[in-house]
């Protein structure tokens, strides 16, 4: 792997070529993701299923693989309007080019979204409209072929589906929706990668994309019940599959099983101890990532199946979400249409605050960020700040909360009553202008390291900006995919800046009724400055 | 290529013109035939492309959301760029169609200097000629409105006087013509640059050097191969009445302008041009960010195969016991 400043001196915005017609792909290791394993194809039974890698010379694609991917393209143009539509109605005005963390920390041409946007379009043109049946490569059209659909695959996998340029966009075109078209198109022939089928697999059957079965589930709560005892002198419950609970709960699954998001973890259930709140987990719910939203809307539906059967069966009123980025694109701008409607819960209403939750009233899920703010709002909660003082904070908008949801002021208001030292990103590159961690929709696997720290070249380019001008050592998200990737990221491009979730935060913010005196915060570090004004 | 062969073409049909016009029936050819074919097939296209894209359903909400949601009252919520009423998208779409709202937006990014320090500016230049270009067009449209009603409306002389305000010349000189040419001069010269151009098909480069012929024809027309107003008017409504009245004294520009509009128009409902249509319709823009008040119904939503809570019960029922995790049947208390 190269040094930080050999990759910023090789990346050339201006394009050295023409023209983007020609199909060429280099499977170079580092650039690209492993293919799905045949075990993980098998249980989803999913289409063309043989051990496959992209850097083979033959695909096995089926015998028929075009027909089965024009008449795919054409059954999706039925189906979907945006698709149709973004087909039709780009002008290549550029304004989306260097909106993309990819084609900015990469520089490669085909990585601007309205390329990336084209190397579908181009066929479209060929096989569904009439001037490029006549006019070809003139009309910008491309025969459909092996190299034009490696190149598909390529670059659809080096799309986060971030949404960033789909903000930029005169039209609205949305390179999200044109990847996911892509993807669906892909794996009609059986062309997908590992680190979404294997997920997506696990999740099916086990119920979370570790593939972590139940027993195993509890026992790692069992392990943060003990931390929080040891932390605070607290017996803390964490109830599993409880019917008749008033919420079920339901967060990413790495909240669990990996750090720094284990942190997080333990700043929920410190606060739904603390607030009294009647809950229970799921083991057999116990994802809320969507690892079938990066394949089709078929497995995203299939896996998502699950949170409104589970709500059903445990009888609870409503349910409560945790930190997640894409998740919470499911949740927010799918779950309802796909398995809605939730006539059998309840308008989400705050046991604690009473506050009637209106903007989810037919999804019936809130964010917890949105639960938070509002006991923090009616002063539910003691908070003492000081005990993140060995922090300064900057707040990273995870993509789809932010252009998909339009959750940009709770974190905020949370970490600002949380915390004594907060500051902005500059404001290019945060809220809806926000800049993906460049290991989002399924990228996050660890043989394409160096694309990935070259798309998050962007965002970790932003919290040197701020580590330099205000000393910022912390980076707070709300998403288990960043708080996976940033700290790589980060390590590469800026060291001495660490991540953590908000409910972190809170955890070590939040003054327990009973608590004994906290020596350390949530990650075992001495609270620099314990203040005297814990009451 | 992609410049000198939409260019040729364009030439080919402008010489294509001004040969047939010296022919004797030349004027019906380019004054009748030509408008009417060219007519029916924008007609044709632009209803079919309209239809398709008003049959396909928008299956999900896929609002891009570009502000704070509406959600806990004492976090402003931002009305219009997460629009959560039909007032909301009415305003959002309002500033994106009239103002260009998301290409004021734009920014541009750089590795400046020898540390590569990446930085961002604003890049208004774009969101500026594209205004100016599109808001001439509107401008120069409705004028031309004068030729198609009788009695003139009084709001087409008006918005004609305010145009031709700089009154330095008699004919006036419009302002509209003007500033059209200034976008278009720019539009040209940034597909040149290199990344634009890039991405740039012979196609777009095809419809600036229309618009160019056209606006240049018509200003000749104008100022100096004069036609003779009250005739182009009478023949122009001749022919939107279906009446059409042959007239072969307007002089080559005539046909020539004429032709290229009806080149432009029938060539507009096959091309990136429809995005005045489309913007219309993009489901990014044109939804409520209520996804989670109000349920988007998708029209093919199909049962799918899933793995329910029995199945998995009986998969992991051993360890479900182990861990002392209640199962379905005897949880019912």
């Amino acid at each position: 792997m190269e040094k930080p400043d050999e990759i910023k001196k090789g990346i050339d915005l201006t394009p050295k070529k023409r023209d983007w017609m020609t199909p060429e792909v280099e499977f170079k290791k580092g650039t690209y993701c492993y293919g799905a394993p045949l075990k993980h194809q098998r249980y989803l039974e999913l289409p063309n299923q043989r051990e496959w890698q992209p850097h083979d010379t033959d695909w096995e694609l089926p015998e028929n693989w075009k027909d089965i991917i024009l008449d795919g393209m054409a059954k999706l143009l039925k189906k979907n309007r945006a698709f149709k539509l973004f087909m039709d109605i780009c002008v290549r005005c550029g304004a989306c080019a260097d909106k993309c963390h990819f084609f900015i920390g990469s520089g490669d041409p085909k990585n601007m979204p309205v390329v990336r946007a084209e190397l579908l379009r181009s066929v479209y043109r060929r096989y569904f409209t009439l001037h490029g049946r006549i006019l070809g490569k003139l009309a910008g059209a491309r025969d459909l072929t092996v190299d034009v659909l490696k190149e598909w695959f390529y670059y659809f996998y080096q799309c986060t589906e971030c949404r960033r340029c789909s903000v930029f966009c005169p039209y609205g075109i949305d390179t999200c929706e044109i990847t996911m078209m892509g993807r669906e198109l892909l794996n009609l022939v059986g062309c997908n990668i590992q680190w979404v089928i294997e997920p997506a697999s696990n999740c099916f059957r086990t119920g979370n994309h570790l593939g972590v079965p139940p027993h195993a589930f509890k026992e790692t709560l069992g392990f943060a019940l003990d931390e929080i005892r040891d932390l605070t002198g607290i017996n803390v419950e964490a109830p599993i599959n409880k019917k008749g609970a008033e919420i079920l709960f339901i967060a990413p699954s790495a909240d669990y099983f990996a750090s720094p998001h284990w942190y997080t973890l333990l700043g929920y259930l410190m606060l739904f101890h603390e607030i009294g709140l009647d809950y229970t987990w799921s083991a057999y719910a116990s994802e809320g990532g969507n690892f079938g939203l990066f394949h089709s809307m078929e497995l995203a539906k299939r896996l998502n199946a699950k949170i409104y059967a589970e709500a059903k069966r445990l009888k609870v009123k409503w349910i409560l979400g945790g930190e997640c980025g894409h998740m919470w694109r499911v949740i927010h701008q799918y779950m309802d249409t796909f398995n809605g409607p939730a006539d059998f819960l309840e308008v989400p209403v705050s046991p604690i605050t009473g506050t009637k939750f209106e903007h989810a009233k037919s999804t019936k899920m809130i964010h917890i960020a949105e639960f938070t703010a509002d006991l923090i709002r009616h002063n539910k909660l003691n908070l003492d700040k000081s005990r993140n003082d060995r922090w300064k904070i900057t707040f990273h908008d995870s993509c789809n909360p932010a252009r998909s949801m339009g959750l940009l002021e709770e974190p905020r208001y949370i970490i600002k009553n949380t915390c004594n030292h907060f500051y902005e990103m500059p404001e290019n590159t945060i809220r809806e202008k926000t800049f993906c961690c460049g290991s989002g929709a399924g990228l996050g696997a660890d043989e394409n390291l160096e694309m990935r720290l070259k798309g998050g070249m962007p965002r970790a380019m932003a919290v040197k900006y701020v580590k330099e001008k205000y000393g910022v050592n912390m980076l707070a998200c709300m998403c288990a995919i960043d708080k996976a990737a940033l700290p790589p990221l980060l390590e590469y491009w800026v060291s001495g800046v660490e991540v953590c979730g908000v409910h972190e935060l809170v955890g070590n913010a939040l003054v327990m009724k009973g608590e004994k005196k906290r020596e350390t915060n949530l990650r075992g570090e001495p609270i620099k400055g314990d203040s005297e004004n814990t009451q | 290529m992609k410049i000198i062969l939409p260019f040729f073409i364009l030439a080919l049909i402008v010489s294509f013109v001004y040969l047939g016009t010296k022919f004797p029936e030349g004027h019906i050819l380019f004054g009748i035939i030509v408008p009417y074919i060219c007519f029916a097939f924008a007609t044709v296209g632009f209803v079919t492309k309209i239809l398709k894209w008003a049959v396909s359903p928008v299956p999900f909400n896929i609002t891009t959301v570009c502000g704070q949601q509406k959600s806990l009252n004492f976090l402003g919520h931002n009305p219009i760029e997460s629009p959560a009423s039909r007032w909301g998208v009415f305003f959002r779409m309002l500033f994106e169609i009239l103002f260009f709202r998301s290409l004021l937006r734009n920014e541009k990014v750089e590795l400046y200097g020898k540390e590569k320090r990446l930085i961002y500016g604003s890049d208004r230049y774009l969101w500026i000629f594209a205004i100016l270009f599109h808001w001439s067009m509107l401008v120069i449209l409705l004028r031309h409105m004068k030729f198609f009603l009788e009695p003139i409306p009084s709001w087409i002389i008006m918005l004609q006087n305010l145009d031709g305000i700089f009154q330095s010349h008699i004919p006036s000189v419009y302002l509209s013509n003007v500033l059209i040419f200034i976008g278009l001069v720019f539009l040209f010269i940034r597909r040149l640059k290199r990344r634009i151009l890039y991405i740039s098909l012979p196609s777009d480069f095809f419809v600036l050097f229309l618009i160019g012929a056209v606006i240049i024809s018509g200003v000749l027309l104008r100022y100096v191969y004069r036609a003779d107003i009250l005739l182009v008017k009478a023949f122009l409504l001749g022919l939107i009445y279906l009446n059409p009245v042959p007239y072969s004294g307007f002089g080559t520009m005539f046909y020539t302008h004429l032709c290229l509009v009806s080149v432009f128009i029938a060539y507009l409902p096959y091309s990136k041009l429809m995005h005045m249509a489309g913007v219309f319709l993009s489901p990014t823009r044109n939804l409520r960010n209520d996804s989670r008040a109000k349920r988007h119904i998708n029209p093919w939503n199909y049962p799918v195969k899933e793995h329910t809570y029995k199945e998995w019960e009986e998969e992991f029922k051993d360890a479900l016991e182990e861990a002392n995790i209640p199962l379905e049947d005897e949880n019912k208390g």
